[in-house]
């Protein structure tokens, strides 16, 4: 029986690269070849981070998923997106996109393997947890968000720290946990 | 943000945002929540006697403009073409060779392509090609030029205010074609039509009339910077007696008023306040030159100056020999290329001479005014501050070079001077992103709005990623810098970007390492009221055993003991 | 588009002598009239542009500066990037001007997975941009040989460089001998495939094509095509040297005379397209070679601390004086115990 793990190993750098193409393809056409061709980490913050996240993601994705493992990943990635101007499903719809990628990879495969069971249920399985990873990213998304507009509330505060302080109506607020991460699952 | 939810088969095809390759003049700016500031209050632009004070919006369609403002538009850059060579020769000699395209932190963050400094040039050079040149008004979009329409007024408000004049581009462009430059005249003009982002126009009314930026009064200004004397006296236990508007004193000391009243600002003005104690320096602060930074330097060249007439005009009434400024990054660039020039000259001062070490500084004999961070370094030279570094052991320090005092000033080694004397663990970020390759905070030149957060973080991306680089290998929790917008600025940045990495004044790590005559025996909190022992904890250090105190040491030796 | 166009334009512009001189005769057009009236435009229209800017005030002192400043004595200062004294300046703008020092600070660093980090550079722009400037340079030196009679040593000594390599390039020849082929400069080829090579990069890179307009397609064409068309007449048609040159020193002498042996066509082709390159320059970004030596954040030094700059239209403001200030809020500074002019 065919397994799926092998397979999407073994062409894992093919698949990289068009789910790569594709978060790219999200940005103003004449800066592509900017976000993709410039390796420098420093120069092309963007481009890099999502091409070595992304390759983390989708190995923690042949493995299975850990929430907790994964989500460091996804926050760099998504948290670029989130200050970018990306409607929420555009910022983490790139997730969801690694589904056809695959397909697309391994058409031959899934074609020879039509009748049989066993990789289609493999892919399936695969696909729940493309699924899953696109929830974690839009939790993280809407951290960020929220994060943003925290640091703005503070901001506020921070700017006329003094003044407020001094005119005593500045009232302490509890230190909150951080909500990057939600529940466990 | 974009409303329109993507179909499956669009994300497989990619959600390419904008059809490629239109030509960059059919594509138009959307005026989207987080991504401009918000117009300026009509009172403040009346304040300054600015044209054409108005209620309007930008998300829009009518931004009322004045009837003849195609007209204001033609003369304003006409007359400009005349009064700068900057401006003639950089619409001129620009040869689209896209050195620059990459180099701007905001195009690096959004990938929006008039954001590469050469298009976000061309906004306006297509004006000047389509309107007064021959080629360009007989061949239009061909040759490059088109007509002044509205939309590029929009387009223009949308863009350069989205440029931090932070003059990266202009180091690498092969004629030094400077688009901080023509991010001012572009700014000057849209002044012309009333439009301005309140961000600055507030703060220069209130720094015109009241004498900083947020208007503090004169008896309120001088209580912000006692209130911090029983910060100083709490933590350091030392008491200090500042003066205001004192005539006769030696020195006048100007800073941005930022230090005064922001977070974490004021820890760096406890900082001056500390050294010059330490010194004994005969200086005094002024409540009317109560503002270092000079937001007029983001709205004209006249407003800058009217600003900034302030300076000289307070020492000479004061009878101070001369001027002690503080961290500030576009302060300093217009302190160093222009006050001068505009106010000058300041032939009631005398060459500055530090008192402490007799040092003259001959680099200041015209203007006469000199940066704290030279000063310190100076004092440390020789030998004049006993620093015991391992106070800030705590501390993992970065050094942000700061635009206008790299770029505009050449500020470089004097910071890392002092930084070396006071801190035992300083790493460098990147070459290419420090000294005159640094990248900017994403909030220079009056866009630290708090509406505009979201353009500001992607403008801020190179910078945090660097950081973060340094966090990660060198374990990096201090950012420092001399410039009161950083100190704003990068505390959010950090926040979002690297949250374990927190920013702090030059002067505030001189401070923690000064070994004061008279401080109390356990300085066991620093001067954000923090507790030293806590953070020796956060960085893997072994605690301190205070020693005992009068009050409170019985509590701090306990925590020493562990 | 503006590339279609650029390319149109180019190609009517050798269509036009081609078909002048062929089908019309009009060689005493295109081989005197229009020469004379490039070069004149050129003079006219550079000096123009040259005096205009620099008669155009200098209101503030901005260099940007790219290095550490003077300062303090123990303090070393880059002078080159920072310059601090004319000398210094002087040598700014050497090493901009003629080594393009600021795109070579184009430099990348890369870095890869893990702690490495590893030094690379973008330097190609800097590269080609080199090459062909001083590839075209050398060009219209060895030009000069049709314009002077003695050819002055200094224009033999950078020809004699210029074809060094390929000097006796052997070659088999018709009749079996080995025979050496026409000298062939460096200079012409290495134009050639730099400007070809800056041509492709602005059509490849998508930034850079998204900028272009038919400004920067159009010269780029035209020095192409005249690069082009002076090989082929050099080692194609292999046109009579001597019988330019005649035509070419009467030109120098202002005693204007078509010589009696026929030049190429092609000849013709070329000095049309040399001659409009000549026109055109003035009112193109070709200019940059002038403005370089102006460009304010390059060619000052960087001492606005140290002596006063004077600016010529220092305009007239309003201030809020001090006393104005008082007046607004005396009441207030006497409470909290500021000193003031006048008590209330």
């Amino acid at each position: 029986m065919a397994n799926l793990q092998e397979l999407l190993k073994a062409k894992s750098e093919t698949i990289l690269e068009h789910w790569f193409d594709l978060i790219i393809a999200t940005y103003p056409a004449e800066s592509v070849q900017y976000f993709k061709r410039t390796k420098d980490a420093f120069q092309n913050p963007v481009g890099h981070t999502i091409h070595r996240e992304m390759k983390a993601v989708f190995d923690e994705l042949l493995t299975g998923l850990d929430r907790e493992r994964v989500s460091p990943f996804v926050d760099r990635i998504v948290r670029i997106r989130a200050v970018q101007d990306y409607a929420p499903s555009q910022a983490v719809g790139f997730v969801l996109g690694l589904k056809q990628v695959v397909r697309k990879a391994l058409a031959k495969e899934l074609e020879a393997a039509a009748g049989a069971r066993g990789l289609l249920d493999q892919l399936t399985d695969f696909e729940s947890r493309v699924d899953e990873l696109a929830l974690i990213a839009f939790d993280i998304y809407m951290a960020c968000r929220q994060k943003i507009y925290e640091i703005q509330a503070q901001e506020v505060k921070s700017m006329y720290y003094n003044v407020l302080r001094r005119a005593d109506i500045l009232c302490p607020i509890p230190e909150q946990e951080e909500p990057d991460m939600p529940p466990e699952k | 943000m974009a409303t329109q939810t993507p179909k499956p088969q669009e994300i497989a095809k990619g959600l390419s945002h904008q059809p490629p390759s239109e030509n960059w003049m059919d594509t138009k700016p959307e005026f989207r929540s987080g991504m401009y500031c918000h117009p300026v209050k009509v009172a403040s632009l009346e304040g300054m006697g600015g044209a054409f004070a108005r209620e309007w919006n930008p998300t829009e369609a009518d931004w009322k403009l004045p009837a003849d403002w195609k007209g204001i538009v033609k003369d304003g850059l006409k007359d400009r073409l005349r009064r700068f060579r900057s401006f003639q020769v950089f619409m001129d000699i620009c040869v689209r060779c896209g050195a620059c395209a990459d180099k701007c932190h905001f195009f690096i963050g959004t990938g929006d392509p008039k954001n590469m400094p050469v298009l976000r040039a061309e906004l306006i050079r297509s004006i000047y090609r389509g309107e007064f040149r021959t080629a360009g008004k007989i061949l239009g979009k061909l040759a490059g030029g088109r007509k002044l329409t509205e939309e590029v007024i929009k387009e223009w408000f949308y863009y350069f205010f989205q440029c931090t004049e932070c003059r990266r581009c202009s180091v690498f462009c092969p004629y030094g074609i400077d688009t901080a430059e023509i991010t001012i005249i572009a700014r000057e003009i849209l002044n012309l039509l009333g439009l301005q982002i309140d961000w600055i126009g507030t703060p220069v009314n209130a720094c015109y009339h009241v004498g900083n930026h947020l208007g503090l009064k004169p008896h309120t200004f001088k209580e912000n910077i006692e209130y911090l004397l029983g910060d100083i006296e709490e933590n350091v236990g030392i008491t200090i007696e500042p003066s205001f508007n004192r005539k006769g004193a030696e020195i006048l000391f100007v800073t941005p008023s930022g230090d005064v009243f922001a977070d974490p600002g004021i820890f760096t003005c406890m900082s001056y306040l500390i050294l010059f104690e330490y010194l004994g320096l005969d200086y005094t602060w002024s409540t009317y030159a109560s503002e270092g930074g000079n937001f007029g330097f983001f709205t004209s060249n006249e407003t800058m100056k009217r600003l900034n007439y302030k300076m000289y005009a307070e020492s000479k009434r004061l009878g101070v020999k001369w001027i002690l400024g503080g961290e500030c990054g576009h302060m300093w660039r217009v302190v160093h290329q222009y006050m001068d020039t505009m106010n000058g000259p300041a032939d009631h001062l005398e060459v500055p001479r530090s008192p402490i070490t007799g040092t003259v500084f001959e680099n200041a004999k015209s203007t006469k005014m000199v940066h704290v961070t030279e000063f310190t370094a100076d004092l440390i030279k020789n030998g004049k501050l006993n620093l015991d570094k391992s106070r800030n052991d705590h501390y993992t320090v970065t050094w942000h070079d700061s635009c206008n005092t790299s770029r505009g000033f050449g500020f470089l080694e004097e910071p890392r001077y002092v930084l070396r004397n006071v801190v035992n663990n300083f790493y460098e970020m990147p070459d290419q992103t420090i000294r005159e390759q640094t990248f900017c905070c994403g909030s220079g030149s009056g866009l630290n709005a708090g509406e505009n957060l979201e353009q500001r973080f992607r403008g801020g991306l190179p910078r945090a990623n660097a950081v973060q680089f340094v966090h990660e290998k060198h374990g990096v929790n201090m950012l420092a810098n001399i410039c009161a917008i950083d100190r704003a600025a990068l505390k959010p940045l950090m926040d979002y970007w690297v949250p374990a990495v927190n920013v702090c004044g030059l002067s505030e790590l001189v401070a923690n390492a000064l070994v004061i005559p008279g401080e109390k025996a356990a300085r066991s909190t620093n001067l954000r009221g923090e507790e030293i022992n806590d953070l020796r904890e956060e960085a893997g250090l072994e605690p301190i055993e205070w020693p005992e105190e009068d009050e409170e040491g019985g509590e701090a030796g306990e925590e020493g003991e562990e | 588009m503006s590339f279609i166009f650029s390319l149109v334009a180019v190609t009517v512009l050798v269509l036009v002598p081609l078909v002048g001189v062929t089908v019309a005769d009009l060689r005493w057009l295109f081989g005197v009239v229009v020469p004379y009236a490039a070069v004149a435009t050129f003079l006219i229209g550079v000096s123009y542009r040259v005096l205009k800017w620099s008669n155009s005030p200098v209101p503030f002192r901005i260099p940007t500066t790219c290095g550490q400043a003077k300062g303090l004595p123990w303090i070393k200062t880059n002078k080159l990037d920072n310059p601090c004294s004319l000398p210094a300046v002087i040598g700014r703008m050497f090493l901009e001007v003629f080594l393009f020092r600021s795109l070579f600070r184009n430099t990348r660093m890369e870095y890869h997975q893990g702690p490495k980090v590893r030094y690379g550079s973008s330097k190609w722009l800097w590269l080609f941009g080199l090459l062909f400037h001083y590839s075209f340079l050398v060009v219209l030196i060895r030009h000069l040989r049709f314009f002077t009679e003695p050819v002055p040593m200094w224009v033999q000594i950078v020809e004699h460089i210029d074809t060094f390599f390929e000097m006796g390039l052997p070659l088999p020849g018709p009749d079996g001998l080995y025979v050496g082929l026409p000298l062939l400069a460096q200079s012409g080829v290495i134009l050639l495939a730099a400007a070809t090579l800056l041509f492709l990069r602005r059509v490849v890179i998508a930034q850079v094509r998204y900028i272009s307009i038919a400004g920067d397609w159009f010269p780029l064409l035209l020095i192409i095509f005249i690069a082009k068309t002076g090989i082929i007449m050099r080692y194609v048609l292999k046109v009579d040297v001597v019988t330019v040159k005649k035509l070419t020193m009467s030109l120098v002498a202002l005693k204007p005379e078509l010589p009696a042996d026929p030049i190429s066509f092609m000849f013709y082709i070329h000095i049309f397209l040399v001659s409009f390159l000549f026109a055109y320059f003035p009112f193109s970004k070709l200019m940059h070679l002038g403005g370089v030596w102006l460009s304010p954040t390059r060619n000052l030094v960087n001492n606005s601390r140290e002596k006063r700059h004077i600016n010529p239209w220092n305009p007239e403001v309003k201030f809020h004086t001090y006393a104005e200030y008082e007046d607004d809020f005396r009441e207030q500074m006497i409470e909290a115990g500021i000193p003031v002019e006048k008590e209330a």
